[in-house]
């Protein structure tokens, strides 16, 4: 059963993976990347890390993605992309891409088959996982909610309207829009 | 009990990274090199649980939860970035982005 629901989702996740790669709409890579999020997800709780599945789902897959497709609305990207130089390069990318797994595979595979024990009630708890994280790891949490709230206010002011404050006048370059000749 | 080796979960993330990397490499579009960076991060979250299976500790799983926060983090300065981009230059196509390329 659980080798069944494994194989299932891995090749979920494995052919969404390559459908975000591939296609050429950001708009159906992001909608795929909803399904290998939700697919890794589902490998997490095999792996007896539900907390972590639940996480993946809300923050992942609900509030990344969401901004992902905020942004591409807003700025009604094109479809097609500069194809000069694409040959040579997708190739030489390829033959990268296959030495890569060739090595990380083998990395992994020697890593061995190793018997892992078998999930308990504790291995799983929550509870345990909230005191090591407040207790042990409290300076990088705190240190990452610092960063989330720097990059909140630098992605406000990356993206704000350069010059002026005031925001009810109209600009003649609206985002979206291709400007007037 | 476990009827799944973890070394097949591994070689899943192996795979999710480098189909990543490839998307990474060959994709001319802004928001899509940033898509096929989040399913590396991904690969490499599937990796650290798996290893926090495998050795039974919890410390893999808290790395997973940081790694998620500073994806969000990412994901906010770099579409900010994108915006910002577009707004000056009306494309985020990273071939025409060559004003630092000598």
């Amino acid at each position: 059963m659980e080798t069944l629901i494994f194989f299932l989702f891995a090749a979920l996740a494995l052919g969404s993976a390559i459908v975000v790669v591939v296609h050429k709409s950001p708009v159906y890579s992001t909608l795929s990347l909803v399904l290998t999020l939700f697919s890794t997800a589902v490998l997490f709780v095999l792996l007896g890390a539900p907390f972590l599945g639940a996480l993946q789902v809300l923050v992942y897959a609900g509030a990344i993605v969401v901004l992902f497709l905020f942004v591409i609305m807003l700025l009604n990207i094109q479809t097609e992309e500069s194809a000069h130089g694409a040959g040579a390069q997708r190739w030489v990318a390829l033959l990268g891409a296959v030495i890569l797994f060739g090595m990380l595979g083998l990395g992994f595979w020697r890593g061995g088959f190793a018997q892992v024990s078998p999930l308990t009630a504790e291995s799983v708890s929550l509870k345990a996982l909230a005191t090591e994280l407040f207790s042990r790891y409290l300076l990088p949490f705190e240190i990452v909610g610092l960063l989330l709230l720097v990059a909140v206010i630098g992605a406000t002011v990356a993206a704000r309207r350069p010059g002026g404050t005031n925001t009810d006048e109209t600009d003649e370059i609206a985002l979206g829009e291709e400007p007037a000749p | 009990m476990t009827s799944v080796p973890i070394s097949w979960y591994l070689l899943l993330a192996a795979a999710l990274f480098v189909v990543g990397t490839l998307g990474a490499l060959t994709r001319r579009n802004g928001i899509s090199i940033f898509l096929s960076i989040e399913v590396m991060l991904n690969a490499a979250n599937l990796t650290l649980v798996a290893y926090a299976r495998q050795l039974d500790q919890r410390t893999g799983q808290l790395l997973v939860f940081f790694v998620i926060a500073v994806a969000a983090a990412e994901a906010a300065v770099g579409l900010a970035l994108f915006i910002a981009v577009f707004r000056q230059r009306r494309t985020i196509d990273v071939n025409r982005l060559n004003l630092m390329r000598w």
